[in-house]
């Protein structure tokens, strides 16, 4: 119960520094935006339904990925300042809560992105969901849940390397390969009605397993990261 | 410390049979060996790609391995653990080559026999997946800073051994759902008469790859007993100056 409380501490923590600043949220939000655009400026959202449907999983993906890793960086940068990340490894609260607490944040803060995102997305694509849209409920938190946990496990783990924002997409992304394939997968899936339900099930079950795997390595390798000297 | 002549003698020798078995190896692959029916003197790429492929997928397992040990030995035996280090750092570079090179012919072999460059079946997709985690894995080395790199580099090594069955078993999946075309000879064996240029390649490459990353390995470990040394009589010489 204490780990928990110490988790939500942290969580409280990141989420008031963020509620006051905006910085990460509002810098998020118009960099996907600005990538949508881009990308509707490649293909022709109107004229081609079916093919907007087929791609639109992917670019959804691409621009909540890029727009992740824009915040995950600064999200570690606030520790350095005033000594803070000194004062969390001398406490004696385990340092997985840190990390939990972060990544949770990072979760809710890039869940906010999509909440905004979705619509502005269905509106400039002109997208019909053909299959059951619902099942976003489910893939969205997972595989932004992919993307945070390790994301905010190499912010930490390139947080003090010289070239750290350059540092981070090219650890990730490697890593995060799968994942990117299953999210994608179930969401064209979804989006096109093209996969049976047994289908979309398997995808989302491997994204979940995903999710799992990793959040428990980084939890277990989080106290070595952060006292890597 | 010296390096013993015995040391130095027998990476003489291991070069000069290295270069032989080599030379067997391609004489074997070139001439004698017969020409395959359906693509004639360009299979006899074939003869090189396996051999580096096949390695590219061993030496990962050496620095897994390594970077375990130094994750073991990094608070009980310094020493040690520093040693495990420089294996981890040459196995590394060893894979990236192997791999690069098992790429690279594989495209050259692809592009006439079958017509395309490049397929996104899980062999091919889990190749370049591990081609960009070790590239990965040699960039965090770089980029982190002093005496953080044996560390960080151990942990991202354990979540590239990690990631590699996950890919593959993910793209397998998905291309049984959309069936796409797979590379190289998907069929049987190899027949009986092809093969002693498979294995000579094959033990001629091992060879060399072995020869690479432990040369890289004494480089490495020179690098670092010159450090302990430099930080040693930095230490002295403060130690000397009246406090």
């Amino acid at each position: 119960m204490k780990y928990l409380s110490h988790i939500f501490n942290h969580l409280r923590k990141d989420l008031r520094l963020e509620w006051r600043s905006r910085d990460a949220i509002n810098g998020m939000l118009f960099f996907a935006l600005l990538v949508v655009v881009v990308f509707a400026l490649a293909f022709d959202p109107t004229g081609f339904p079916t093919t907007t449907r087929q791609i639109s999983g992917g670019i959804l993906w691409v621009a909540l990925l890029f727009a992740s890793v824009t915040a995950l960086n600064q999200s570690w940068t606030r520790e350095l300042r005033n000594q803070v990340l000194e004062a969390h490894r001398m406490a004696p609260a385990p340092a997985s809560a840190l990390f939990l607490g972060k990544a949770i944040a990072n979760l809710l803060f890039v869940l906010v992105v999509e909440a905004v995102l979705t619509p502005i997305f269905i509106i400039f694509f002109n997208l019909q969901v053909l299959g059951n849209a619902w099942l976003f409920a489910l893939i969205l938190p997972l595989g932004t849940w992919a993307i945070v946990v390790n994301g905010t496990f190499f912010a930490a783990l390139g947080l003090r390397a010289r070239n750290r924002e350059l540092l981070l997409p090219l650890i990730l992304l490697p890593v995060s390969l799968p994942a990117l394939l299953m999210m994608v997968q179930a969401s064209t899936g979804v989006l096109t009605g093209e996969l049976d339900s047994i289908q979309i099930r398997t995808w989302i079950t491997q994204l979940a397993g995903y999710d799992i795997i990793y959040t428990t390595v980084c939890i277990l390798l989080f106290e070595t990261v952060l006292n890597a000297e | 410390m010296s390096r013993s002549s015995t040391v130095r003698n027998v990476a003489w020798l291991w070069f000069i049979a290295t270069v032989a078995v080599l030379i067997v190896g391609f004489r074997q692959a070139i001439f004698l060996v017969p020409t395959e029916e359906t693509m004639g003197n360009l299979q006899r790429i074939f003869y090189y790609h396996l051999p580096h492929a096949i390695l590219g997928l061993i030496f990962p397992y050496v620095n897994v391995a390594a970077s375990l040990a130094f994750l073991y030995w990094r608070r009980r035996d310094p020493l040690k653990a520093l040693t495990a280090d420089a294996l981890a750092a040459a196995s590394a570079e060893v894979t990236v080559l192997f791999v690069s090179i098992g790429l690279f012919s594989g495209m050259l072999w692809a592009k006439p026999a079958w017509g395309i460059w490049w397929a996104w079946d899980a062999r091919l997709t889990t190749f370049l997946l591990l081609w960009l985690l070790y590239v990965s894995y040699l960039l965090v080395r770089r980029f982190s800073p002093a005496g953080q790199t044996g560390t960080l580099s151990a942990v991202l090594s354990v979540f590239a051994a990690i990631d590699v069955p996950i890919v593959y078993m993910s793209i397998q999946w998905w291309r049984t759902q959309h069936p796409a075309p797979v590379f190289g000879p998907n069929g049987g064996g190899v027949d009986a008469r092809l093969l002693p240029a498979v294995f000579w390649n094959l033990a001629g490459w091992a060879m060399w790859g072995i020869f690479v990353m432990l040369f890289r390995f004494a480089l490495e470990r020179r690098r670092q007993l010159a450090e302990q040394e430099a930080a040693l009589q930095a230490i002295e010489a403060s130690l000397e100056t009246p406090q």
